[in-house]
């Protein structure tokens, strides 16, 4: 059951209408522009035993993203297809708010987020990551890990997530025995079949202003926000209205356009970092 | 789930159900189904079927859950295990915790809670048969309960799934068209005041066909709001004679 949180952090109401009244005239409280990120830092292969990792930083906010594969048996509605799961989890220390335990709904939506937006634009091409087609697959748990909370969990969580992928080397998968034993060979490793990229940029209402990258006093102060995966080419690769307020059709149309402007400075970090790692 | 493909629009425009594509499900809604909680509703859109109760404003247990300042608001969406083509566990998938939130989130922004401090208002949502679109008619449900409960709210809420299937944008997608679709845009609004509750997109649109998707939807949107206003006021239109 979904209930009303009720351990919300706090935000006084000076800070509240400085942030507000601010934010009307177009400035934000940390000296930004609306549509400005906060300072990004994305790191590939931040971890050496998952097969693909990535630490990402916005602001203060903390995600490390790791992959790690295995060989199993298809779904039996997609028997020639590699399978993919996605999992996020928000450690107790990255919030005062945060509590061991499950993931909570929170977690749960953010992963399913990243999940759809990561499998509708094909981002893997997952049929190539059928070993023997119809028996034995290859299987991705990409595990999304949250280690400070300083707002906008999302987009740090995606720019993590989408960095391990692009900078993955798997290990290659060995048949044995006619088709009966896949074994990995962890020496030989190569980079997954990837066809697109995806990001996640969440655009914050405050009355009639659109802001990008919400800090965490921001988050508190918003209307609601529209979460918005787009492909390097522009198109929308899935969507999310999260909080409680609401949006006119007029108001969507304008997230949506200033969320297409605002992934270019993702994109723009996430090739700068994979073009870093390839020169290495 | 797409291992062959098949035709979902026809030479002549029409789906696989024989719409056109800008045609609703056929609809049923009804209020007051249920004896016991406050309000209730069931609708059906086509094969999708959705009951929902209300519960509340009523006291908080344990206390500490409360607000000060307002009325909590408790939802569960949940799918009983036959509502499926196999059979759903009846424990709480992932989907269905996302999808609470997203309706709990939805509702908070139409019911008055200030009026209530110190209370929750409880929402529950069982789909009895799905068939696609189960959010939205759950949705529909819930505020219709809300309504027969006679909790104050800003509107009631109106919602519908836009699909696309082979390349064209439809209203109010079925099972097939989910499955075998390139996108599932389910939308709810506040119709009166054309404000957008709930606004989900799984799939890829480009901008363009965006803009084309919520116009489409308000237009579903918008018969679905009469169905619904015609469901409240038959509660109290129809005039019983008792025999004396």
């Amino acid at each position: 059951m979904s209930m009303t949180p009720s351990n919300q952090r706090i935000v006084s109401k000076l800070k509240r209408s400085s942030i507000v009244s601010l934010i009307k005239k177009g400035l934000r409280v940390d000296g930004r522009k609306l549509d400005e990120y906060r300072e990004i830092t994305v790191i590939p292969n931040y971890i050496s035993k998952a097969e693909g990792s990535a630490y990402a930083k916005i602001g203060g906010t903390l995600v490390i993203a790791g992959l790690k594969v295995g060989v199993g048996t298809p779904y039996p509605d997609m028997p020639n297809s590699g399978v993919i799961t996605v999992n996020a989890e928000f450690v107790p220390f990255a919030s005062p708010t945060f509590e061991p335990g499950p993931p909570d709904e929170n977690a749960i939506e953010l992963a399913r987020v990243i999940d759809r937006s990561i499998r509708e634009l094909h981002v893997i091409d997952l049929e190539k990551l059928a070993v023997v087609p119809g028996e034995k697959v290859y299987i991705l748990w990409l595990d999304i890990y949250v280690f400070d909370h300083d707002g906008n969990l999302l987009d740090t969580s995606m720019l993590a997530a989408i960095t391990t992928l692009l900078s993955a080397r798997i290990p290659k998968a060995v048949v044995k025995e006619n088709g009966r034993i896949v074994e990995l060979d962890k020496e030989v490793r190569e980079p997954l079949p990837i066809m697109n990229k995806v990001v996640t940029v969440s655009v914050g209402k405050v009355n009639d202003k659109f802001i990008v990258d919400p800090n965490i006093d921001e988050e508190q102060v918003l209307d609601c926000r529209l979460a918005v995966s787009l492909s390097e080419d522009g198109k929308i690769a899935g969507m999310q209205k999260m909080g409680s307020g609401t949006f006119t059709t007029e108001e969507v149309i304008e997230a949506v356009k200033l969320a297409k402007k605002a992934s270019k400075t993702l994109f723009s970090k996430i090739n700068e970092a994979l073009k870093k790692i390839e020169e290495q | 789930m797409r291992y062959e493909k098949i035709k979902l629009v026809d030479e002549n425009g029409l789906r696989i159900d024989g719409r056109k594509p800008d045609q609703l499900r056929p609809v049923k809604m009804e209020v007051s189904v249920l004896k016991n909680a406050d309000g209730s509703a069931y609708v059906e859109q086509g094969n999708t079927r959705v009951l929902a109760a209300v519960y509340g404003p009523r006291e908080v247990h344990p206390k500490h859950l409360t607000l000060p300042d307002r009325a909590i608001l408790r939802t569960r969406y949940h799918m009983v295990p036959y509502s499926t083509d196999e059979r759903k566990s009846p424990a709480p998938t992932r989907r269905e915790i996302e999808l609470s939130k997203v309706i709990r989130e939805a509702l908070e922004s139409v019911i008055f809670v200030e009026l209530y401090p110190r209370t929750t208002i409880d929402v529950f949502i069982e789909v009895i048969q799905a068939d696609a679109g189960t959010r939205t008619a759950g949705l529909m449900a819930a505020s219709l309960a809300l309504a027969d409960a006679g909790i104050p709210m800003k509107d009631l809420i109106a919602a519908v799934a836009i699909g696309k299937v082979d390349g064209t944008l439809v209203l109010d997608i079925n099972q097939v068209e989910d499955e075998y679709g390139e996108a599932d845009m389910p939308i709810a609004m506040m119709p009166s005041l054309g404000e957008i509750v709930l606004l989900q997109l799984n799939g890829v649109l480009s901008e363009e066909e965006f803009y084309e998707a919520l116009k489409l939807a308000q237009k579903g949107i918008a018969q679905l709001y009469e169905f619904e206003k015609q469901a409240l006021m038959k509660k109290y239109v129809e005039v019983k004679v008792e025999e004396v």
